[in-house]
């Protein structure tokens, strides 16, 4: 680093990488059995949902309680909005049930990533939003061949009316599409969101800290700023992370109602 | 007098693929404002779609910027 920074002590800066997203808690470095800290979060998050419900639904009125109107709120917000838009309104309550988990699921696990003295959003560790994604993946492939059957859902990649020579550029392009780009990018969007997110936090955070406490005089204002945008990115923070748990439901849902689609 | 630099190359890619989701998202909003501004009533539809569509073009950037960091 420069020396204009190394004034007091010539301590240097690490900036934050991906070895801070390694946190364990029970096990060896290298083991890939080892209990980290999102993992028992993620349980936590779990055990957090089941217990609001199950206090949001535990004394049912008609004319609701504060809980019981935030638990309706997010599930009627959920099922309008996307399931009934999205999937249609005959087949949608089918698959309320996996679009409500998978939105309260992220919209906790992301949360964490702001709540202080937590800080660690769950869904930064690739593994989470793959599991997700593979559940999105196989529920709309197996409605898909449910309903046209196998050869069926092939045939349907491609819409009607094309000319003959350019069908097997548009069957190699949906197929690449459904079955390899669209996991992928679900996956890799809502990891990428997280991952990016709490490192932007960590380097404004940990700079801010640096600069302050190590660095020179004429350097503690940039430390001051530093801390301030370490504020407004705490904020921009949660409103990416609020969007990132809708966009997942709500392309979930469209995938799962592209596949029940009728006509092409 | 000479200088060093370092650092790994995926800085480089990672730059180049910020372009892109910039622009995309640039166009996407100058939309969202067009629309809001011929049809005020409008602002309640449009937002969704707005939104939906800076996730997805945010998302390409953010690709960029992870791959970056981990390979």
């Amino acid at each position: 680093m420069s020396p204009l920074v190394l004034a007091a002590q010539g301590e240097s800066f690490t900036p934050p990488g991906k070895e801070d997203f390694w946190w364990p808690i029970l096990g060896s470095d290298t083991s890939p059995w080892t209990l980290t800290r999102p993992a028992v979060m993620a349980i936590l998050s779990v055990v957090l949902i089941g217990w609001f419900l199950l206090a949001a639904t535990r004394h049912r009125s008609i004319v609701p309680g504060r809980l019981q109107f935030v638990g309706e709120g997010a599930y009627g917000f959920i099922r309008e909005s996307i399931g009934r838009d999205l999937i249609g309104s005959r087949d949608f309550l089918k698959f309320m049930p996996l679009l409500f988990t998978q939105f309260t699921l992220i919209l906790v696990n992301n949360l964490f990533g702001i709540i202080p003295f937590v800080q660690y959003p769950t869904m930064s560790r690739f593994g989470f939003p793959v599991a997700l994604a593979a559940i999105t993946y196989i529920t709309f492939h197996a409605v898909g061949f449910r309903k046209k059957g196998f050869v069926g859902y092939f045939k349907d990649l491609v819409p009607p009316g094309l000319p003959a020579w350019i069908v097997p550029f548009i069957f190699l392009l949906e197929f690449v599409d459904k079955f390899i780009t669209r996991p992928l990018t679900l996956s890799l969007r809502l990891f990428a969101n997280m991952f990016a997110g709490h490192l932007l936090l960590l380097v404004f955070i940990l700079g801010a800290e640096y600069l302050l406490l190590h660095g020179a005089p004429a350097l503690k204002i940039a430390g001051v700023l530093s801390g301030v945008l370490a504020i407004v990115m705490t904020f921009f923070e949660l409103l990416v992370e609020v969007l990132q748990a809708y966009i997942f439901t709500l392309l979930t849902a469209l995938y799962i109602g592209g596949a029940l689609a009728e006509e092409h | 007098m000479t200088g060093e630099i370092s650092g790994s190359l995926n800085l480089i890619g990672f730059g180049l693929s910020a372009i892109g989701p910039g622009v995309g998202i640039g166009l996407i909003f100058a939309a969202y404002i067009n629309g809001v501004a011929r049809q005020p009533e409008a602002r309640g539809m449009l937002q969704p779609i707005a939104f939906l569509g800076f996730a997805l073009a945010e998302a390409l950037a953010l690709f960029g910027l992870v791959l970056a960091f981990v390979l």
